[in-house]
């Protein structure tokens, strides 16, 4: 369970890469770790869901060296991962665990080394998500239920804008700008607990709410959170035309 | 209401080709599918939409290839439809890019295909495609609306109305409702068939058949569409995208 950054937690944390590098923190990166170019590597995680040759186009075209792939040593060794995802919750949670996905995950996140969530790669990390009265467990980074949208019109579909959090750096630029969003389920609240939210370290999460929020339009949704080395949008970066590409290159930048 | 409506270009594209001549001073190649998604992304489009009228499913091949590329270049949501028959052909467009897949005659004559490709992909995929025009003659439905295939040239008698309806019930994301009595009169589109469908389907609805002028669009806005889709406007470069959205937000309409 996530809900806030502990920095520095990285180095309590077992070794877990295959190569026993843990996390940036703690250990000089290996030898090549960004290749002859100095660009970035990132990981799309390749299991079955999911607009990925896009999310991939997207990546390329802000500076990072992609692969599109499920295998674990890459999926580990990346300087950043993204677990893409579209349909439904139960099917893209199947087929992350298939290819163990889920492992992945937790490992880059217990050694402080970036995840992406896209659309339901993002929904994924809450606790749960009910569909068609049916609960399937998520990933549990985040405290939450992922439920349908309450709204005239469902799915949420095309560009709105956003209500970013003071300090934000994947929205850094492009606050005020458009996202293209197609879902119909959302995180209607996000749970800030911490059972270290004394400790001067912590970090609270920066949730990135949907500008909805009204009677008429329906409740607001988390459209998008930065939790130390977890980022996740309930939009589409990579078919956001360029303030998509503004906040992928946020993020690329920082791996 | 935070959700800008979607200005939506669509080109129809025959083996490859984008059929009709466009009309863009400097361009390399008007036939080229590619490059005019990226002229319309570049002018602000909100989607783009590409309609394969492709006769042979040989030439549907060639689609696949135009997908990719326009996927690799483009980076706002691309919709594909035409000769869409099974789930098999939507994992095809979707694979190589494709946000989106319209789907026409072939729910009408097995609806179920709505729901086949909804639970594999997710409603968010499809778009139901639905040709219609007012009853004339001895045709009679509830809404006053009929179904039409080929192109509007064949009636179902169909109640355009209610098979918008099934067809959300069944799955699809998103309902695209093309004017076959407004289409190519540049006179406006069917605002009264919009609303009828409007105040009896929830997912959003793009409209389509009839544009003309920038105020035609602000009147399917106001007339319940979540989207607008025009093809020989923006074509001929009688309009611009651009235009378009300026003439939606002076009355306004949220546009991105």
């Amino acid at each position: 369970m996530r809900g806030g950054d502990v920095r520095g937690q990285a180095a309590q944390v077992p070794p877990l890469l295959p190569d026993g590098g843990a996390s940036a923190e703690l250990n000089p990166r290996p030898a090549e770790p960004r290749g002859r170019a100095g660009r970035p590597s990132v990981v799309v995680l390749d299991y079955g869901f999911g607009n990925v040759r896009s999310a991939v186009r997207a990546l390329e075209r802000v500076g990072a060296r992609v692969e599109l792939t499920a295998d674990h040593t890459a999926a580990l060794g990346a300087d950043g991962l993204v677990v893409p995802g579209v349909g439904a919750f139960a099917a893209c949670m199947a087929g992350i665990r298939a290819v163990r996905g889920d492992q992945v995950v937790e490992r880059r996140l217990a050694g402080g080394r970036p995840v992406l969530g896209i659309c339901v790669g993002m929904q994924v990390m809450f606790d749960s998500g009910v569909e068609h009265g049916v609960q399937t467990d998520g990933l549990g980074q985040w405290r939450g239920v992922v439920e349908k949208l309450d709204a005239p019109v469902v799915p949420h579909m095309g560009w709105s804008t956003l209500e970013a959090p003071a300090g934000t750096r994947l929205l850094a630029g492009v606050e005020d700008e458009r996202f293209y969003f197609v879902h119909s389920y959302a995180a209607q609240s996000f749970t800030q607990g911490h059972d270290d939210a004394a400790d001067p370290r912590f970090v609270p999460p920066r949730v990135t709410w949907s500008h909805h929020g009204s009677a008429e339009h329906g409740a607001r949704f988390v459209a998008a959170v930065e939790d130390g080395p977890l980022a996740a949008t309930q939009f589409h970066p990579e078919k956001s035309g360029d303030a998509g590409a503004t906040l992928l290159e946020n993020w690329v930048r920082s791996l | 209401m935070s959700v800008a409506v979607r200005v939506i270009p669509c080109l129809d594209v025959d083996a490859g080709r984008v059929v009709k001549g466009v009309n863009f001073a400097d361009l390399r190649d008007a036939g080229d599918p590619v490059e005019l998604a990226g002229r319309y992304d570049a002018e602000g489009a909100d989607e783009v939409t590409f309609l394969d009228v492709s006769a042979s499913s040989g030439e549907r091949e060639t689609m696949i290839d135009v997908v990719r590329r326009t996927a690799d270049q483009v980076f706002v949501p691309l919709t594909v439809g035409g000769g869409v028959r099974t789930a098999e052909d939507v994992d095809r467009l979707l694979r190589a890019g494709a946000d989106k897949v319209g789907v026409n005659t072939a729910a009408i004559a097995r609806p179920e295909l709505v729901s086949e490709i909804a639970d594999r992909f997710g409603s968010q995929v499809l778009v139901l495609s639905v040709d219609a025009r007012r009853t004339t003659g001895d045709v009679r439905t509830e809404s006053g609306y009929e179904v039409t295939t080929h192109g509007g040239r064949r009636g179902t008698g169909i109640d355009a109305v209610e098979w918008a309806e099934r067809a959300a019930a069944l799955g699809a994301g998103e309902i695209l409702l093309n004017s076959m009595d407004a289409d190519g009169t540049e006179s406006g589109f069917d605002l009264e068939m919009l609303a009828a469908v409007r105040g009896r389907v929830r997912v959003p609805l793009i409209a389509s058949g009839g544009a003309g002028k920038p105020e035609h669009f602000v009147e399917a806005a106001r007339a319940g569409a979540d989207a607008v889709l025009a093809a020989s406007v923006f074509h001929f470069g009688q309009l611009t995208v651009g235009q378009v959205k300026d003439a939606m937000r002076e009355a306004g309409v949220q546009v991105r």
